[in-house]
């Protein structure tokens, strides 16, 4: 396939992103910051979220199933995930976040198990969705012009 | 509007405080786009140690939460030191009380993560109105 055709493949796959919320502006924002010594940019962070916040999920499972739950370090895990989500633009993770600290503040366990699984959904969809994306963007940037 | 951007902030040094890998690295590079030579530390213990070492930083980015010292405790220090560096809070806490209280440490500017070149650019006039 042709570059033309795959460049614009990958601008519906983004505008989609966008569209579903998946993603926000602060991905543009990512975006803006590659340049010819940095074209893999977005791609290296977005790798990095996703190999860093795997601790950060691993300690608020600890967390959950401590006796008592301590909704307090539960909190301060959970601050650092949505931080960490919405500095790449992962709107819907972000938003669920917000969702379980509401649950956090008012130490509600089970509203906080439940969302913490939407989390982890989202977290998920996104990942997949994203390494499509970027494989897209690679093939579009090695292909021939026909 | 980069290439000029490099060229007039040649001179400005910023020190990166957070405790977050990924916005330490886009921190670091909206920085490095500016064209502004910058370091990057992990929390406010970092930061201070990096002060006494000598060294001073036009522009100071604070994280607020950080372990071992945080933001608020760090702006404290670095006055109590002397540092006159434009330090700008960043945090994603933003209730009144938590900027206030932030703002009462010392700060010059609070911005609200996460960070965009915009809002970079603002505090970075600052810097050249102040000269």
């Amino acid at each position: 396939m042709d570059r033309n055709r795959l460049q614009h493949q990958v601008a519906c796959m983004k505008r989609s992103l966008f569209d579903q919320g998946y993603l926000d502006e602060q991905f543009i924002q990512l975006e803006e910051l590659q340049d010819d010594a940095n074209p893999n940019f977005v791609q290296e962070i977005v790798t990095l979220f996703y190999s860093d916040s795997a601790r950060l999920i691993h300690n608020i499972e600890q967390a959950l199933n401590g006796k008592p739950i301590d909704f307090s370090k539960l909190d301060d895990y959970m601050h650092q995930f949505k931080g960490s989500s919405s500095s790449i633009g992962a709107k819907k993770v972000t938003n669920e976040c917000t969702v379980f600290r509401e649950y956090c503040s008012a130490k509600n366990a089970e509203g906080c198990i439940r969302t913490f699984q939407q989390v982890k959904q989202e977290y998920a969809i996104l990942k997949r969705k994203l390494e499509v994306y970027f494989q897209m963007v690679r093939q579009a940037a090695v292909a021939h012009t026909a | 509007m980069a290439q000029s951007n490099k060229e007039k902030s040649t001179k400005i040094t910023a020190l990166v405080v957070d405790d977050d890998m990924i916005n330490r690295t886009i921190h670091h590079r909206l920085l490095d786009n500016l064209g502004i030579e910058n370091e990057v530390v992990g929390n406010g213990k970092e930061a201070v140690d990096v002060h006494c070492s000598g060294k001073n930083f036009d522009l100071i980015l604070m994280d607020k939460d950080m372990p071992i010292m945080n933001g608020i405790e760090a702006t404290r220090k670095l006055r109590e030191m002397g540092i006159r560096s434009l330090i700008a809070g960043v945090s994603s806490r933003s209730t009144e009380q938590e900027i206030q209280e932030f703002m009462e440490a010392g700060l010059d500017d609070y911005l609200e993560k996460p960070l965009t070149m915009s809002k970079l650019v603002t505090i970075i006039r600052k810097i050249d109105s102040n000269g």
